[in-house]
Formats: structure tokens, C-alpha cells, sequence
């Protein structure tokens, strides 16, 4: 079974790279780009092909390891 | 003093580390595998020292604070045993929930390796009792990632119960922005738990206990500990 686990920045959360992406495509001329905030994606297969049992097992890894809930937010995803 | 120095893949200070312990306090450290179960017995001093463990992959820390051997620094540092963390060793103790916040990419982006002053705030501590209140040492850092950010409550909390012990300021000991290079709040460089004895600090006080190397206003942060370690012994 596949699976994504997205990791952000909370809201608040001074983000200093997305701020130089920021002005690296500002500087490159994307134009009409407002904000950028960088996060992390995880996509990661899963033994398992019960889609509970898969999620509870995302949710593990992201509270245990994948994200500092300090400081980021996290979303799973099961793909199938 | 019988410190015990642990070592993770990648991390690279722990030789500058074992070397003034064994200067400050006469007696050599043990270096513990990160892979280890447990500590050696008769420990009084956890030190987890700086570099890149594992990389500095997925966060700074991160993967270290779930190694083996932290499980045993948890509950060595949940008796009341004196832990330190240099740089990494700082993060890893955020990482590990030892300490509150999160160290964060230095505001202006740059990895930052320079001498820095920094004003003691508190010398009631078993890591400060080297030093007076209010008196500036000099000491290097390098690092990427020491921009120390907390919830606004946690900081409210530490600055109440005066668990902030190094902040970094101008030469004189004002605080000023300009000489909080990496842009931490309240210009944070260390702080300890609520029991007092675990400190994390950015700066590297180890670097700087030799008369060789012209500046040794490290010193007092390791004889203090010393001291304070032989009088409970």
C-alpha cells in the first residue's frame, strides 16, 4: 500500500528558506507569488493492505519521528 | 568527575570535548556508543558534544534523540543527572523532549563559525557556578541551526523561571540585535529543564579552555561542574 506523509511549518513559524525561495522567484521573475513556506513530503509503502491499520501506523511515524509537532504540522495520506 | 561522552555517527566534536574534561577535572571520560543500552556505571555527567549526527538528516538531532542509548540518558537526566549538550548535542536534547523548542536555520541563512560573547545570566547552577551573574565570555560558535524558537507560553515559562542561562550579547553585555547572529529569541544561547540539570547551548565553551588558544573563558562552565560534582561525592 502506498502512503504520503506531508510535513509543514505551522502558521507563526518564521520559515528563513522559504523566505529566500521567496525572493529567489521574485528575483527570477515568477511574478504574482505572495508567500512561499517549505515543507517535506514522505512517501512511504506499507506492508499492510487495511487502510485503518496503515493509518494509524502513519500517524505513529509522524508523531514519533517524522515531524517536530513543536513546530510542524503533519497530514497522512493513504494512495493506495 | 566520571563523565561520560556519547558519540553518534557523524558527530565530530566529542574528541575537543573528551580533552577538556580530562584538563578541567583530571579524569578521563568514557566515550559511549550511541548504540549502547546503558551508561557506565558511577556516571555523574552526561555530555553529548556538537557536529552533524547522522547528517543533520530530516531535522538536526532528530534521528540521534531516537538512538539506543538516549533511553538511558532520559532516565539518567530524569534522577537528576547532569546533562550537557553542545550545538548538536542541544538539538538532540530538544529533539529527545529533554529540553522545550526547537533550534531553527539561523535567520540569516549562513552557517555561522565565529567567536561570540555571551552574558551569563544566572550563576546559581551546577553549569554556572564557575561564573558570576551578568559577567561576558567569549567562546566560538558553528553552527546552521541554532536559531532557538519555543511556543510563546514556553518562553514565557523559561524567562519566568530564570532558566535561561546564556544569551548572546555585545562585548559589553548589552543585548542588541545586531550581535544576536542567529537570530534567537530573546537572543537565547542555553538554557536548562525545570530540575536544573540538563543545559543545551549553541556555543562551544569547550573550545576555549586553553591558555594557548588566548581565550579560556570556557573553563568555568567545566570547573564549575567539577567542583560542584566533587562536593556531592
Amino acid at each position: 500500500m502506498k502512503a504520503r506523509v506531508t510535513v509543514t511549518l505551522k502558521t507563526g513559524i518564521l520559515d528563513p528558506q522559504g523566505k529566500a525561495i521567496e525572493g529567489a522567484l521574485r528575483s527570477l521573475g515568477v511574478a504574482g507569488v505572495s508567500s512561499v513556506r517549505q515543507g517535506k513530503v514522505f512517501d512511504i509503502e506499507i506492508e499492510s493492505s487495511d487502510p485503518a491499520k496503515a493509518e494509524a501506523l502513519l500517524k505513529q511515524a509522524a508523531d514519533r519521528l517524522l515531524a517536530n509537532t513543536v513546530i510542524e504540522n503533519y497530514k497522512v495520506e493513504v494512495v493506495g | 568527575m566520571k563523565a561520560a561522552v556519547v558519540v553518534f555517527p557523524g558527530i565530530n566534536r566529542e574528541r575537543d570535548m573528551a580533552r577538556t574534561l580530562k584538563l578541567t577535572s583530571g579524569h578521563e571520560p568514557t566515550m559511549v556508543w550511541h548504540a549502547d543500552t546503558e551508561l557506565p556505571a558511577g556516571t555523574d555527567l552526561v555530555v553529548i558534544p556538537g557536529g552533524f549526527s547522522y547528517g543533520d538528516y530530516l531535522r538536526c538531532g532528530a534521528i540521534a534523540a531516537r538512538s539506543p542509548i538516549m533511553d538511558a540518558v532520559r532516565a539518567f537526566a530524569g534522577n537528576g543527572g547532569l546533562t550537557l549538550g553542545v550545538c548538536n548535542g542541544f538539538q538532540i536534547l530538544c529533539e529527545a523532549g529533554l529540553l522545550p523548542g526547537v533550534l531553527m536555520r539561523n535567520a540569516r541563512l549562513k552557517f555561522i563559525c565565529r567567536n561570540v560573547y555571551l552574558r551569563v545570566e544566572q550563576s546559581g547552577s551546577p553549569f554556572t557556578r564557575g561564573y558570576n551573574a551578568g559577567q561576558v565570555i567569549r567562546v566560538p560558535v558553528a553552527h546552521g541551526e541554532g536559531n532557538y524558537i519555543a511556543d510563546a507560553d514556553t518562553i514565557k515559562r523559561i524567562e519566568n523561571e530564570g532558566r535561561v542561562l546564556f544569551r548572546y550579547a555585545s562585548p559589553e553585555g548589552n543585548l542588541d540585535a545586531a550581535w544576536n547572529f542567529n537570530g534567537a529569541i530573546n537572543a537565547i544561547a542555553g538554557i536548562v529543564n525545570e530540575a536544573r540539570n540538563v543545559l543545551g547551548m549553541m556555543p562551544h565553551p569547550e573550545n576555549h579552555v586553553e591558555a594557548a588558544l588566548g581565550v579560556t573563558d570556557g573553563r568555568g562552565l567545566f570547573a564549575g561542574l567539577a567542583e560542584a560534582l566533587e562536593r556531592a561525592a
